[in-house]
C-alpha cells in the first residue's frame, strides 16, 4: 500500500530534522559544549524515519549507543534531547545519561545502550512483558551489524521464537564495526539470514530509502502485531561520519563513501515528493523550520542550568535507607 | 510457628507473592517442572501454571535481561540464576544494565526485579562451582544485596525483596538449604537494612551472613566455654548495610571480627575494618582481623577444600588472638 503524502512529508521533515539536530551536535562538540563519547547518526536517517513511522505510539522502541535520531523520531522534544548532551538539568536524562544513554519514558523510547547488544534480552523482556500482560503492543529494537555477532543476540533471538515475543529486530547495516568490515567479523555476513537458525522470517531492505524502509516495517509491524512471533529485518545504510566523534574513518575509501553519498536518504525523497508536486518551497520552508528547531534547542540546553551537588546522589534508588 | 527448611522458605515467600501480586513471576533454568535443582520453587508451575512459572534455556544473560525488560514494562519478575557461579555469565545484564538504568536514565524508571541466585562451596564442588562473591554486588551502586542465614530471614526478606521497587540479588547457600528453622505461620515481612544480633556478647563482635553466621555462632559457642562472650551480627542485607548496627556493636565490644565466605582479598570484610577503623580507631583494644577463604581457586580436594575455606575453628583461632 502506498504511504500517503502526508506520513511521506514527515517522515521527509524527521529525517532533516536528524540531519540538522546531528550537524548541530557535531559543532557543538567541537566548541567543547558536548563531551564524551557521541555517535552520529548522518547517512542513517531513512532507517530511523523509516521505521519509527510503523509503530503506534504505545509501541516500544529500544536502540543502541547511536539513538539521537531514534528519540527524534519517537517525538521526544529536541530541547531536551539536546540539554542531555550539554550535561544539562533540563536533559531528558537530567543530564545522567548523556548522547548514548537517550530515554524517554512518556514516548515508550525504552533507552539508548552502551554495551553492544546489551540491550537486545532487555528487548526480549519488555516483549515477555507485553505477552505477559497480553497488550497490544510490539517491540522494535535497533541494532547494528556488530550486535548480531555477540553472544546474548543469538540468546535474545532464541527467546523471542521460542516464545514468539512481538518483537521487530532492525539490524542496522552500516557494514563496520567500528574499523571493522562486517565481512571479516562474520562469518555469515547476509545478517538478515542469520534469523533462519531460529526459525524467524528474516528480510532485508534498503536502508538508504525511507519509502522502502517504511513500507517493509509496515508489513514486518503488522506480521508481529497479529502475534507471530518476532521478525528480523537488516536496513543496509552507512554513516557518513566515523564511528563516533573522534574517528576519522580512514579504514574506509573516500571512492567507498562517495558512493553512498549518492545514495543519500534525503534528496532521494525530495525528487520523489517533488514529483508527486510537492512544492520545492514547501521542502525549503522544511529545511528552515528545522534549522531553527536545532538552534532553539541549543540555545535552551546552553541556557538550562548545570545539575547541582545534590543530584549526584539523586536517582539511584526508588527506595532509600539510611547508613 | 512452625519449623521449616531454608529451601522451603524460598517456596512459600514466592507463593505468597505470586498469590498477592499478579505481576510477579518466576523463571529460571528448571525451576518449573522439576521445581528447582535445589527444590526452591517446587510446587509452583503446577499452582501457577508455566505461565507464570517458565523454564528456560540456559542463557543466563538473557534470563536476567527479560527480567529487566519486563520490569520496565510494569511486571515483578524474578530470575532464578541456579547458581552465583552462572550468574558471573549475566554479569554484564547485571552491573552495566541493571544496575545502572534508574540512575543513568535520570530517575525515569523503577525496575522491580529479584535475581535469586545460591552461592557458596562446601561440597567438594572445585574451582568453577564454589562462588561466594557477595563483595562483587557490594561494589557496585545501583542493586540491593540480600543474603539471608536462616529460614525466618529468607522468607521475610524475599517477600520484601519481591516488593521492591529496586533490582535485588538475593543470594541463597546451597549448603543451606537443608537446614531448618522457626517460621511465623502469619505473615510477616524484614525490612532491608536492619542487622539482626543473632547472639548478644560482651567481648568481641562477629560479623557474619549466610553460611559463615552458623559457622559464627559455632565458633561462639566453643569461645563461651573459654569465658569469651563474642556478639554475633548477621547484617542480613548487604546493600543497604545497617551499619549503625555494627559499628555500635564494636564501640561496646571493641574488638571485631568478620568471618567470609569470600575471598580474603578486597572482600566485605576489607571494607567493613576500613570503615571501622576509621570511625573506632581509638576505642578499638585491637586491631580488627579477617577470617576468609585462602586467595586460591577452591580446590576439589576433601582436605584442601576445608583448607581454603573459613570455618568455626578458624574463626575462633582469630579471635584467640585478639582476646587473650
Amino acid at each position: 500500500m502506498a504511504i500517503p503524502l502526508a506520513d511521506q512529508l514527515k517522515m521527509y521533515k524527521n529525517m532533516l530534522l536528524i540531519r540538522r539536530f546531528e550537524e548541530g551536535v557535531a559543532e557543538a562538540y567541537a566548541d567543547g559544549l558536548i563531551g564524551g563519547f557521541t555517535h552520529l547518526y548522518i547517512g542513517q536517517e531513512a532507517v530511523a524515519g523509516g521505521a519509527i513511522a510503523s509503530l503506534n505510539h504505545d509501541d516500544y522502541a529500544i536502540g543502541t549507543y547511536r539513538v539521537h535520531a531514534h528519540a527524534l523520531c519517537r517525538g521526544t522534544s529536541p530541547r531536551r534531547l539536546m540539554a542531555e548532551l550539554y550535561g544539562r538539568t533540563d536533559g531528558i536524562c537530567k543530564g545522567k545519561g548523556g548522547s548514548m544513554h537517550f530515554f524517554d519514558n512518556e514516548h515508550y523510547f525504552m533507552g539508548g545502550y552502551g554495551i553492544v547488544g546489551g540491550h537486545l534480552p532487555i528487548a526480549a523482556g519488555l516483549g515477555l512483558g507485553i505477552h505477559m500482560r497480553s497488550e497490544d503492543r510490539v517491540v522494535m529494537a535497533f541494532l547494528g551489524d556488530g550486535a548480531s555477532n555477540q553472544g546474548v543476540f543469538h540468546e535474545s533471538m532464541n527467546f523471542a521464537k521460542l516464545w514468539d515475543l512481538p518483537i521487530i529486530f532492525v539490524v542496522e547495516n552500516n557494514f563496520y564495526g567500528i574499523a571493522t568490515d562486517v565481512r571479516v567479523s562474520s562469518a555469515f555476513n547476509e545478517i538478515h539470514r542469520k534469523a533462519q537458525g531460529y526459525g524467524m522470517p528474516g528480510h532485508v531492505v534498503n536502508g538508504m530509502d525511507v519509502i522502502a524502509v517504511r513500507e517493509a516495517c509496515d508489513e514486518v509491524v503488522s506480521y508481529v502485531r497479529q502475534g507471530s512471533g518476532p521478525v528480523l529485518l537488516e536496513a543496509r545504510c552507512y554513516r557518513y561520519q566515523g564511528h563516533s566523534m573522534t574517528d576519522p574513518a580512514r579504514y574506509r575509501s573516500q571512492a567507498e563513501a562517495d558512493l553512498w553519498r549518492k545514495r543519500d536518504p534525503i534528496p532521494r525523497l525530495a525528487k520523489q515528493l517533488l514529483a508527486q508536486d510537492v512544492e520545492q518551497e514547501r521542502l525549503d520552508g522544511f529545511q528552515t523550520e528545522v534549522n531553527e528547531i536545532v538552534a532553539d534547542s541549543m540555545q535552551f540546553a546552553e541556557a538550562s542550568p548545570r545539575p547541582g551537588p545534590e543530584a549526584l546522589y539523586e536517582d539511584l534508588y526508588a527506595e532509600n535507607y539510611g547508613g | 510457628m512452625a519449623e521449616m527448611r531454608y529451601y522451603q522458605a524460598v517456596t512459600q515467600a514466592i507463593q505468597e507473592e505470586m498469590a498477592r501480586d499478579e505481576d510477579v513471576f518466576i523463571f529460571g533454568e528448571d525451576v518449573g517442572l522439576v521445581g528447582g535443582t535445589f527444590r526452591a520453587t517446587e510446587g509452583l508451575m503446577a499452582e501457577f501454571g508455566a505461565r507464570r512459572v517458565r523454564d528456560t534455556p540456559i542463557a543466563e544473560a538473557a534470563i536476567v535481561g527479560l527480567a529487566i525488560g519486563s520490569a520496565l514494562t510494569g511486571m515483578r519478575p524474578i530470575a532464578e540464576l541456579m547458581t552465583m557461579n552462572f550468574g558471573i555469565v549475566a554479569m554484564d545484564q547485571i552491573i552495566n544494565h541493571a544496575s545502572k538504568m534508574r540512575y543513568m536514565f535520570g530517575g525515569q524508571i523503577n525496575l522491580p526485579l529479584v535475581i535469586r541466585a545460591p552461592g557458596g562451596g562446601w561440597t567438594q564442588k572445585a574451582a568453577q562451582h564454589s562462588h561466594a562473591i557477595e563483595s562483587w554486588f557490594m561494589n557496585t551502586p545501583g542493586i540491593r544485596v540480600v543474603i539471608p542465614s536462616t529460614p525466618y530471614d529468607v522468607k521475610g526478606l524475599l517477600k520484601t525483596a519481591i516488593r521492591s521497587d529496586d533490582p535485588v540479588l538475593f543470594i541463597e547457600h546451597e549448603i543451606l538449604y537443608n537446614t531448618k528453622g522457626e517460621v511465623p505461620e502469619e505473615e510477616y515481612l524484614l525490612p532491608f537494612g536492619v542487622a539482626d544480633i543473632k547472639r548478644p556478647g560482651r567481648d568481641v563482635t562477629i560479623i557474619a551472613w549466610s553460611k559463615m553466621l552458623h559457622e559464627a555462632l559455632k565458633a561462639a559457642d566453643i569461645l563461651a566455654a573459654e569465658g569469651i562472650e563474642a556478639e554475633v551480627v548477621d547484617p542480613r542485607t548487604l546493600d543497604p548495610l545497617d551499619y549503625n548496627t555494627i559499628v555500635s556493636s564494636v564501640a561496646r565490644t571493641r574488638r571485631c571480627v568478620v568471618a567470609e565466605e569470600g575471598w580474603r582479598n578486597v572482600g566485605v570484610g576489607a571494607e567493613l575494618a576500613a570503615r571501622l577503623q576509621e570511625d573506632l580507631f581509638y576505642d578499638l583494644d585491637a586491631p580488627i582481623l579477617r577470617v576468609a577463604s585462602a586467595d586460591v581457586p577452591t580446590p576439589y580436594a576433601a582436605n584442601l577444600e576445608k583448607q581454603a575455606l573459613p570455618n568455626a575453628q578458624k574463626i575462633v583461632d582469630q579471635i584467640l588472638k585478639i582476646t587473650l
